[in-house]
């Protein structure tokens, strides 16, 4: 491996049923954890969905893998920009999604806020500043 | 430059399965190294050596496997999507007690972990799908 650390973010774009590319996108973001690099991962477009909160997926035969975002703050996965004008443009707010916290240790452990609300010119700016963009 | 492919789609379905195997063709012909092609979601269909085309059509699992043997490419398919779609190789074969294999010449199974690591160690990782 080599010892310098890059900034990798990974893009999510999709709904999280319908196709299976939000599922497999946790998977590799929570592999990828495993390699100690700068993450951040995003929601835009019907990507925002991913975090809505209340998913019951009951109907449709497919495990509801929605907890999970809940855990990415224990993967040391503290960056989670999410794009207002996804939101807006679905009729959602902060409000319809989960409430994603990480631990602070260099502050005795506080709890923080993961999801960081961006306007899509400001994600643009943080899209041009990373090493490594995984698209799903 | 070094780099890395991801490849997100199956072959014949989508395009990204042709414009991955173009750009790898024509990077490596420029002087670039690909250090790994990743195959991912429906991607890892682009592995099983059954595939049957038409014989007027492209043979896209063939012509990977050509290109990984002229230029000793290293083509993963991720394990976790190749179980649930199918394509297994001998190991795979072993460990979950299926009957057959159907990995084409070139590729190999192997963990997500090879993407990352492609993304840590490449200059340039590049994304084919939608």
């Amino acid at each position: 491996m080599a010892e310098e650390t890059k900034k990798f973010m990974y893009i999510n774009r999709k709904a999280p049923y319908g196709t299976i590319y939000a599922w497999e996108a946790l998977e590799v973001v929570l592999i990828g954890a495993a390699f100690e690099q700068d993450v951040s991962v995003a929601f835009m477009d019907d990507g925002v969905y991913q975090l809505a909160k209340g998913q019951d997926t009951s109907g449709i035969g497919m495990k509801n893998f929605s907890p999970t975002y809940a855990a990415l703050g224990d993967f040391e996965i503290t960056k989670i920009y999410v794009e207002k004008e996804s939101l807006e443009e679905r009729g959602l707010t902060l409000d319809d999604l989960q409430h994603l916290v990480w631990e602070d240790e260099d502050e005795d452990w506080a709890e923080k806020d993961s999801i960081r609300l961006v306007s899509r010119a400001e994600l643009g700016d943080v899209l041009a500043g990373q090493d490594v963009l995984f698209n799903f | 430059m070094k780099l890395t492919i991801q490849v997100n789609e199956g072959p014949y379905q989508h395009q990204s399965a042709d414009s991955a195997y173009y750009f790898a063709k024509a990077a490596l012909e420029k002087g670039h190294e690909i250090y790994r092609i990743f195959f991912y979601h429906d991607g890892v269909n682009n592995g099983t050596r059954l595939t049957t085309p038409p014989q007027d059509d492209r043979n896209i699992v063939a012509r990977w496997s050509e290109l990984a043997e002229q230029h000793d490419l290293d083509m993963v398919l991720c394990v976790a999507a190749a179980q649930r779609r199918g394509i297994v190789d001998d190991g795979e074969a072993e460990r979950n007690g299926k009957d057959a294999t159907n990995i084409a010449p070139g590729f190999r199974i192997s963990g997500l972990g090879q993407l990352i690591e492609g993304g840590v160690q490449s200059d340039r990782l590049v994304v084919f799908g939608d």
